[in-house]
C-alpha cells in the first residue's frame, strides 16, 4: 500500500473514522420501551393468573409458556423480525429473543430435512446460550454446594 | 497475447462480448438499475421449493436467454466458467448440468464474474471461438450459508450489506460486434487485517486500490483515459474509502468511478444499509476496457 495506510493499524483507525456506527441512542431507547412493553405484557398474564386464584410458581410458567409461544407464532409469521429490527436487545434479552433463536433456525433448515435439517441445525444459534448457560448453572450450582454443603445434605 | 508490466495481460485478438443476459429479484427490481435487466422476479422462490433450487433456476434461465438472444447454438459453445456463493458451486452446476457445454466451476466470491471473464478471454486469445460466463448469487441462500436465517431477530449495523439476488451472463467470442477487454489485471490478496464480518466494504477496498495502481502503472494510463472504472460491490463505505485511497496516492477517480453495489439499489428508499452487489464487473481481480 502506498504513503500514509502504511500499516493495518492506521488503516483501522481510518476505516473505524470512516465508518458510520449504529445509532445507540435510538437503539437503546427502542429497547427499553418495547422490552419495557413485552415484560409488562408478561405481568399482566402474571397478574391475571393469580386473580384467577393460581400460585405464583404456576402463574410463572404460564407467563413464559404463553410469551414462548407468542414469539414463536410472530416468527412464523415472518413479524418477529420486524419487531427485532426496531427494538434489538429489547426483544432478543425476554424469553422471547430464545424463543425466535431456536424457531427461526428450525423454519430455516426444514429444506434440508427433519432430520439432518431442523433436527441437526435448530440449535445453530441458541447453542451457545444452552452450552454456557447450563454450565455456567453447573459451576454456580458446585460453588453453592461447596458451601453449603450441610444444608444441602441435610 | 502478452503480458506487460507486473499483473497485466494485453490482448492481440482482444475478445468480444457479445450478448449479455440478466435476471433479478424482486428487490432489485425496485431499484434504479430495474429497466437494464432482462428479466425480474416477482418473488425470490420463483415457485421452487428451496432458495439454493430457485437459485439454480435463475442461472439456468439466464444462461438459456444468453444463448437465444445471442444466437449462438449451445452446440457451437466451447467452454463455460461458472459459480456463486454457495458450497461447491451448486446453484451453477445444478443450473448448468443440462446445458452439455464444457464447465468450469469458479469462486472468488465478489470478483467471480470478472474472474471468469479473465479466462474465457484468455481461453479466446487462446483460439477458442466462444465461452459464456456466468456468477449469480441470492439474497435469501448466501444469508442462510453465512449468516442467520432470516426469520431471527437481529438488528444489521448501518455498514453491513445486502446481497443481490440475480444472475448475469455473457457471451464471449472470437469474432462479433460488442465491446472488447483489451487488457486484464488480476489483482493480488490484500489483507489489512480488517476482522468485521459486517464491513466487508472495508475489507475490500485496499484490494481494489492495490488492482487499480498496478493497472494505471503496467498499462502507463490514468483515470482520464476511462469513461467509467467501477468495482463490484464495495459499497457506500467500501467506496468513499477508495477514494480516499486513491487521492493520497495522487489518482482522482471521482468523475469516472462507481460502484455496483451502490448503483444497485437506493439506500434511502430500500433499507439495504451500506449494500452489496457482488456480479458484474469488476472487483478485486480484474480491470477490463472497453474501446
Amino acid at each position: 500500500m502506498d504513503n500514509m495506510m502504511e500499516t493495518a493499524k492506521e488503516y483501522q483507525e481510518y476505516v473505524n473514522q470512516k465508518s458510520p456506527n449504529s445509532p445507540i441512542w435510538k437503539n437503546c431507547f427502542n429497547a427499553f420501551w418495547i422490552g419495557g412493553l413485552i415484560c409488562s405484557i408478561g405481568q399482566i398474564i402474571f397478574s391475571f393468573c393469580l386473580y384467577k386464584g393460581l400460585d405464583e410458581t404456576t402463574s410463572g410458567t404460564i407467563v413464559s409458556i404463553t410469551l414462548i409461544a407468542l414469539s414463536a407464532f410472530l416468527t412464523a409469521l415472518n413479524w418477529f423480525n420486524k419487531i427485532g429490527k426496531i427494538a434489538g436487545a429489547g426483544s432478543l434479552i425476554p424469553i422471547t429473543g430464545f424463543a425466535n433463536s431456536i424457531v427461526a433456525p428450525a423454519m430455516e433448515y426444514k429444506s434440508e430435512g427433519y432430520v439432518m435439517g431442523v433436527g441437526a441445525k435448530m440449535f445453530t444459534v441458541a447453542g451457545p446460550v444452552l452450552v454456557y448457560g447450563i454450565s455456567s448453572g453447573i459451576i454456580v450450582g458446585l460453588i453453592y454446594f461447596l458451601f453449603n454443603a450441610q444444608a444441602v445434605l441435610v | 497475447m502478452q503480458k506487460i508490466g507486473k499483473q497485466t495481460l494485453k490482448f492481440d485478438l482482444k475478445p468480444i462480448i457479445l450478448e449479455t443476459a440478466c435476471i433479478a429479484g424482486p428487490k432489485e427490481a425496485d431499484g434504479p438499475l430495474a429497466k437494464y435487466f432482462d428479466e425480474c422476479l416477482e418473488d425470490e422462490m420463483w415457485g421452487e421449493k428451496s432458495w439454493e433450487k430457485a437459485e439454480s433456476k435463475i442461472v439456468k434461465e439466464t444462461v438459456n436467454m444468453l444463448i437465444s438472444k445471442s444466437g449462438v447454438p449451445s452446440d457451437k459453445i466451447d467452454y463455460c466458467f461458472a459459480g456463486d456463493l454457495l458450497n461447491q458451486c451448486i446453484s451453477s452446476s445444478f443450473g448448468l448440468r443440462e446445458l452439455n457445454v464444457p464447465f468450469y466451476g469458479i469462486f472468488g466470491a465478489c470478483s467471480t464474474f470478472v474472474e471468469g471473464l479473465q479466462l474465457a478471454s484468455v481461453f479466446i486469445e487462446g483460439g477458442v471461438n466462444y465461452a459464456i460466463c456466468s456468477a449469480s448469487s441470492h439474497f435469501c441462500s448466501s444469508e442462510r450459508q453465512f449468516r442467520f436465517p432470516l426469520e431471527l431477530g437481529n438488528q444489521r449495523p448501518p455498514t453491513s450489506q445486502w446481497t443481490v439476488t440475480a444472475c448475469g451472463a455473457a457471451m464471449l467470442a472470437k469474432e462479433g460486434d460488442g465491446p472488447k477487454i483489451t487488457y486484464i489485471t488480476t489483482g493480488k490478496i490484500v489483507d489489512m487485517g480488517i476482522k468485521d464480518a459486517n464491513n466487508m466494504g472495508a475489507a475490500m477496498a485496499p484490494a481494489a486500490f492495490d488492482s487499480l495502481m498496478t493497472h494505471f502503472k503496467d498499462t502507463g494510463r490514468k483515470p482520464s483515459d476511462y469513461d467509467a472504472i467501477l468495482t463490484g460491490d464495495l459499497g457506500h463505505i467500501g467506496k468513499d474509502i477508495l477514494i480516499d485511497l486513491c487521492d493520497n496516492a495522487g489518482y482522482n477517480i471521482k468523475s469516472v468511478y462507481n460502484d455496483c453495489g451502490v448503483l444497485i439499489f437506493d439506500k434511502l428508499t430500500q433499507d439495504t444499509h451500506s449494500r452489496r452487489k457482488w456480479m458484474w464487473m469488476l472487483c478485486k481481480c480484474i480491470f477490463w476496457i472497453f474501446i
